[in-house]
């Protein structure tokens, strides 16, 4: 985009590839510069604050977290400078000059961001696809050996059945949680408290939420008293009490309502706002037209804010795909509940094998990249 | 017979009353237009007839059937709202088709209808296309023909003029009255705050503020014997001329004193009116240059409006606060600081006693 924008440059005496690689040349320059200028002053004013200062670690932790906001204005500040006096904002070519430092500004501005994100996402992926091509220490290449073992791999195909079916459940039912959730809570007074406390667990981490909801499937041998609430109620109903998150195949939805019950909040957020986007007279002419509340929500409002929906629901499903923490936290992939990101951990960090793990890995991203693409395009038609 | 029937129709939000008992007959294939400033509660009288409004106090009757706790859909009335309301996601046929679908009409009943009304209002070619493929004046067909489609004893119209630019909104205001003289049996409720769209639609105007009605009656009633000094200043542009004035002598004839001058004019006033003060009024329109010493008032020019076909010329009368307004036919010359003398013709002058009640009305 940007790019384009210093092409087309109104008053650019010489659009095209020749001015664009000038601009790239002085914008990479001016950021070297900058970002030189700005480190060198940060550490020569650290060392020298450093004599003077005493030598406590709290002191020295400070004054690097300030050098370091410094160092980024003045970063900023200095780069805009040097742009400034490049193509000075006056003389007889001040609307050349104008247009030429506009084009190169935000580039100066974003480069840090776009630099420091590019380390540290596309060189990780650049570096998963070579190691998968290569053996447990990364030195050996080995071809597409790991490929052959994942396709073959019995643990691999329980991971992606748990993770097809934690795909399909948990966005829908916090999808629809939510929408019922928002619905609902704006119809009551006191709809605002009853909001607060679904979004509350949002606020509570996956381990932490894991920690919560093994309690409430916590399990006692038969005749000593029940801790879990949930043993507690099938015991108080005459039932048996069950080692619920042990249960094989079951215990993947047990595991799967902790993540609705923590994205159910999100979900209602969101689509409460959308709700109320929805122009009230659309709802009075559907009420002259003869139309039920039960009618109006799902043949008026929901079709109108069904780009949100959709937004949601893949939001969620790309979370569902990388789900981790539940599955370590409560079962560590034991009894038939493993899933990917957990199966990629355990080769990592207990198998030590980085090829199968990051083979591992790239099916994760294969996954979640095409609904993460759709998701951002789905979003920017929304925000239009 | 009686299409509609208000009885002392009231709504208050909590404490505050902002419809304070409306008594109001509508006949079978009227055209009533209600009308008057922002806040007067003509939207939410309109709204309490379409039942999405609940009725505070007193009876209203559609059809001769109380209708005060039937629901919007059953009260035979269809609504075209100002935004036009269609919904984003339906095609035109399906806007129009939404509220026999949700009565479980037959489908070639619904066919039939839904063509029809596409039919009179020119939509036909656009029956598969969604709202927002529509110009403004297409969508307003749209919600008027989803309103023609629901086959509505009443058609209520909220403002549905207001989201269209000038030129537009004169050639929809022409098709509307076109559709209420090719469905004469149709009642028709309109609201708006445009005196012209009033004047020009209406078989009869309601003239509403601060939730009371100011008069009812047709449109050049209104304006030839405006029932009080709130609807001789609502209708007609620019608003009539109010000056204060002093009852000399009453009879069939009353003679005023306005400003130093007596004035005859050719109105009957009751005795007990005799030597109270009470305001004169003569509209800008009414009022022409006086050729002879006879004349209402004298005053220096100090703003001149030049429009074309008229001008409107401010004049400063001496021991008067406002200016009066002068619309005179054609481009005149006059300059600030010309001094005129104007006068009217005696039956087009109103008075109006001291609380602004028409001395007609009286």
């Amino acid at each position: 985009m940007a790019i384009s924008s210093t092409e087309t440059g109104p008053s650019d005496g010489s659009p095209g590839l020749g001015a664009f690689f000038r601009n790239l040349v002085i914008a990479l320059g001016i950021m070297a510069a900058g970002i030189v200028f700005a480190v060198l002053c940060a550490v020569a004013v650290f060392s020298a604050l450093n004599t003077v200062l005493p030598d406590i670690k709290l002191v020295q932790a400070v004054l690097v977290m300030v050098l370091g906001v410094a160092a980024c204005f003045g970063y900023f500040w200095g780069s805009n400078r040097l742009l400034d006096m490049i193509y000075p904002p006056r003389g007889h070519r001040v609307a050349e000059n104008i247009n030429a430092a506009n084009g190169i500004r935000p580039w100066l501005f974003l480069g840090p961001a776009v630099i420091i994100l590019g380390i540290y996402l596309v060189y990780p992926v650049v570096n998963s696809i070579v190691l998968s091509f290569y053996g447990p220490s990364g030195e050996h290449w080995v071809g597409g050996a790991n490929y052959a073992w994942l396709a073959k791999d019995a643990a691999f195909r329980e991971s992606m059945r748990n993770n097809l079916l934690w795909l399909v459940v948990v966005p829908a039912a916090a999808t629809f949680f939510g929408l019922i959730a928002a619905a609902l809570t704006d119809r009551i007074s006191w709809g605002n408290v009853a909001k607060s406390l679904i979004f509350m667990p949002m606020a509570i981490s996956f381990v932490g939420a894991s920690v919560i909801w093994k309690f409430i499937y916590d399990y006692r041998a038969e005749g000593s008293e029940q801790i879990g609430i949930l043993n507690a109620v099938v015991t108080f109903f005459g039932g048996e009490p069950q080692a619920w998150i042990t249960l094989p195949f079951w215990n993947n939805f047990f595991l799967m309502v902790i993540l609705i019950w923590i994205q159910t909040g999100f979900a209602m957020v969101i689509l409460s706002a959308a709700l109320r986007g929805i122009p009230e007279e659309t709802i009075e002419a559907a009420v002259i037209d003869g139309a039920s509340p039960f009618q109006i929500f799902y043949k008026i409002k929901v079709p109108q804010i069904w780009g949100t929906i959709a937004v949601v629901w893949t939001t969620i499903t790309i979370l569902v795909l990388k789900v981790f923490d539940i599955v370590l936290a409560m079962t560590n992939g034991q009894w038939g509940s493993q899933v990917l990101a957990n199966y990629m951990f355990d080769w990592m960090f207990r198998g030590l094998d980085f090829g199968r793990a990051s083979t591992i890995a790239l099916v994760i991203m294969a996954m979640v990249t095409p609904i993460m693409i759709w998701n951002i395009r789905e979003a920017r038609k929304d925000m239009k | 017979m009686t299409a509609l029937d208000l009885k002392n129709i009231q709504k208050s939000y909590g404490a505050t009353k902002v419809i304070h008992g409306i008594d109001l007959k509508i006949e079978d294939g009227e055209f009533i237009v209600f009308v008057g400033p922002s806040g007067c509660g003509k939207s939410t009288l309109l709204r309490m007839i379409a039942g999405l409004e609940n009725i505070s106090g007193g009876d209203m009757f559609i059809g001769g059937e109380r209708v005060n706790d039937i629901p919007p859909s059953q009260r035979g009335i269809a609504m075209v709202f100002q935004s036009y309301a269609l919904y984003p996601h339906m095609t035109v046929y399906d806007n129009m088709a939404f509220g026999m679908k949700i009565a479980k009409a037959p489908k070639d009943e619904i066919d039939k209808r839904v063509h029809a009304a596409a039919e009179i209002l020119q939509l036909t070619p656009y029956l598969g296309r969604l709202p927002k493929a529509l110009s403004g004046g297409q969508r307003q067909r749209v919600a008027i023909g989803r309103a023609i489609v629901r086959n509505p004893k009443v058609f209520l119209f909220d403002e549905p003029l207001s989201n269209l630019d000038a030129a537009l909104r004169v050639a929809t205001r022409i098709e509307i009255a076109k559709l209420k003289s090719s469905m004469p049996e149709t009642t028709m409720i309109y609201v708006t705050h445009d005196q012209v769209e009033a004047m020009t639609l209406a078989d009869r105007i309601v003239v509403l503020s601060s939730g009371h009605i100011e008069q009812v009656g047709a449109p050049i009633d209104l304006y030839e014997k405006p029932a009080n000094l709130f609807v001789a200043r609502f209708i007609g542009s620019p608003a009539m001329n109010i000056q204060p004035a002093r009852v000399e002598r009453t009879g069939d004839n009353t003679l005023i004193s306005l400003g130093g001058r007596k004035t005859t004019v050719p109105i009957p006033s009751p005795e007990p009116l005799s030597g109270t003060r009470c305001h004169f009024g003569v509209r800008p329109e009414d009022l022409r240059i006086a050729d002879k010493d006879d004349f209402l008032f004298e005053g220096d020019v100090h703003f001149v409006e030049r429009l074309g076909e008229v001008t409107n010329v401010y004049l400063h009368v001496k021991d008067v606060d406002d200016a009066i307004v002068v619309k005179l036919a054609g481009v005149q010359k006059y300059a600030k600081g010309d001094r005129l003398r104007i006068t009217a013709a005696p039956e087009k002058m109103h008075l109006f006693s001291e609380e602004g009640r028409s001395f007609l009305h009286i």
